[in-house]
């Protein structure tokens, strides 16, 4: 339990550093660029750098704002998100906490968010923090909605709440026998075969849908282009950060990263097989095998770590390629493509999945 | 894998919780400590963009913002509502074949009503934000 939440918070501090650099080189190479090359070799270091700097800078509280709103709100978003960290299982035994409500506590995280944003626009008192943080609300509680119906089709599928179960459910480690795509009429027993085979997203191919809401989903409860309205920077300055300056500034920049890791490893519990193989056993060829070990033993929680991670830093690559590719949403757009697109299509999804699961057993 | 689940399976929570709030006290009072404090009067005003402040910024915002709170609200709780159905009900559908018609039945009645909901916003156009 110990090590997994010291892992956890290692991990969180690590991806936003990683992350960070990632986002600069990434938007780099996208737009013809070098991107961060001075600290470090190739920019490497330059994170570390801007946070030594922010560091040592004055924070100002403007003297119109609602002082202790004001310096609550950082502290409010960054401790709720670092929190859901300690329910995401890394590797079979790498899990901070192992409460069987995991998925329901990561939904209660995700809303904790909007929270702060709504007391950080309101207590700057400022146009552009305010309108930032109006728009911000109301897009994460309505892209909450069909990210809730994503989840929940996976959680009709796996019978359980728990990620731990849900990792497991996924690979040849499985406790029931899988079949392919989930169907057990047509009899092909693929819980030997293991790999990307036995992944929710092949379970129930319907999935891809959910796949892509979820995603759709994750992208707008993370602020992040082209759903970023809220700090629209060419209208609105920063949006609802527009007064915060160094360290509290800083600490809003590192959720919004912190955001991105959790809700991508999230997806690759849910859809991507968690910290099980993509690789299958085919005859004598044991992949599956050869690249996860046994659940307990040292090789079997580092595999498992590895997989997880290079899916969810995928999963961060997609995101970061939307940003770089996609114009913004006006609001109008964003909310038609909310109510009206996603959450009828969730809303029949949950229904096919009920379907699907009846099939399955 | 645990299946018995415990009270002190939600300590871990609370770490980290409190590790991530003792790492924000810890690097707040470094950054207080080394960081400036000059205050000035321009510099205590509320950004905007170089020009001088104008009006209170707390100003009414559109009721559509309001009604999207309502619609969450009632949408969200129906969510909330269909979790324990969604992880329980292959349970009851295997035990016995009332039992899985009237959970089958009452879900559709519930779903049917929320969606009919969902027709009257429409029609009555609450989610229409290009006029």
């Amino acid at each position: 339990m110990f090590p997994a939440l010291l892992i956890c918070l290692a991990l969180a501090v690590g991806s936003v550093v990683v992350g960070v650099y990632a986002e600069r080189k990434v938007s780099a190479f996208i737009q013809d660029r070098l991107g961060p090359m001075e600290v470090g070799p190739y920019g490497s270091l330059q994170l570390i750098a801007d946070l030594l700097k922010l560091l040592q800078k004055e924070d100002i509280v403007p003297k119109l704002a609602d002082r202790r709103l004001f310096l609550a709100a950082p502290l409010l978003i960054f401790t709720a998100i670092f929190a859901g960290y300690s329910v995401l299982p890394l590797s079979p035994d790498w899990q901070g906490s192992g409460a069987s409500e995991g998925v329901y506590f990561l939904l209660a995280i995700v809303s904790f968010d909007i929270l702060g944003l709504l007391m950080a626009g309101w207590a700057s008192n400022n146009k552009y923090s305010l309108i930032g943080a109006m728009r911000a609300v109301a897009q994460i509680i309505s892209y909450e909605i069909p990210l809730g119906l994503s989840v929940l089709c996976v959680v009709m599928l796996s019978q359980s709440l728990n990620l731990q179960e849900i990792s497991y459910q996924q690979g040849i480690h499985a406790a029931e026998l899988n079949y392919l795509f989930g169907l057990k009429g047509l009899g092909i027993d693929v819980s030997e075969v293991g790999g990307f085979l036995t992944w929710n997203l092949v379970r129930m191919p319907l999935f891809f849908i959910a796949f892509l809401i979820f995603f759709i989903t994750s992208l707008a409860e993370c602020n992040r282009a082209p759903f970023d309205m809220s700090e629209a920077e060419s209208e609105l300055v920063g949006g609802f950060h527009t007064e915060y300056s160094g360290y509290r500034w800083a600490l809003l920049f590192l959720s919004e990263y912190a955001m991105m890791l959790l809700v991508s490893i999230l997806g690759a519990v849910l859809f991507l097989g968690s910290w099980n193989t993509p690789l299958p056993n085919l005859g004598p060829l044991r992949l599956a095998d050869w690249t996860s070990g046994q659940p307990g033993t040292f090789y079997g929680n580092l595999t498992g770590i590895f997989w997880i991670l290079l899916k969810a830093a995928a999963l961060i690559f997609v995101q970061m390629w939307v940003r770089w590719t996609y114009p913004r949403l006006r609001v109008d757009q964003l909310m038609h493509l909310c109510w009206k697109v996603l959450t009828p299509a969730a809303l029949i999804l949950v229904l096919l999945t009920g379907v699907w699961r009846l099939l399955m057993v | 894998m645990n299946t018995n689940y415990l009270p002190s399976d939600y300590l871990p929570i609370v770490v980290q919780l409190l590790a991530a709030l003792g790492f924000i006290v810890g690097s707040m009072l470094v950054s207080h400590n080394i960081g400036p404090k000059r205050h000035s009067k321009k510099k205590d005003d509320p950004f905007e963009c170089g020009i001088p402040t104008e009006g209170d910024a707390r100003t009414p915002i559109s009721v559509k913002y309001f009604l999207v709170a309502i619609l969450f609200v009632l949408f969200d709780v129906e969510i909330i509502f269909l979790y324990p159905w969604a992880v329980n009900f292959l349970d009851w559908m295997k035990e016995s074949r009332e039992m899985a018609i009237a959970i089958f039945v009452e879900m559709i009645l519930f779903m049917g009503l929320l969606l009919v909901g969902f027709y009257y916003i429409i029609r009555k156009g609450v989610l229409n934000w290009n006029q």
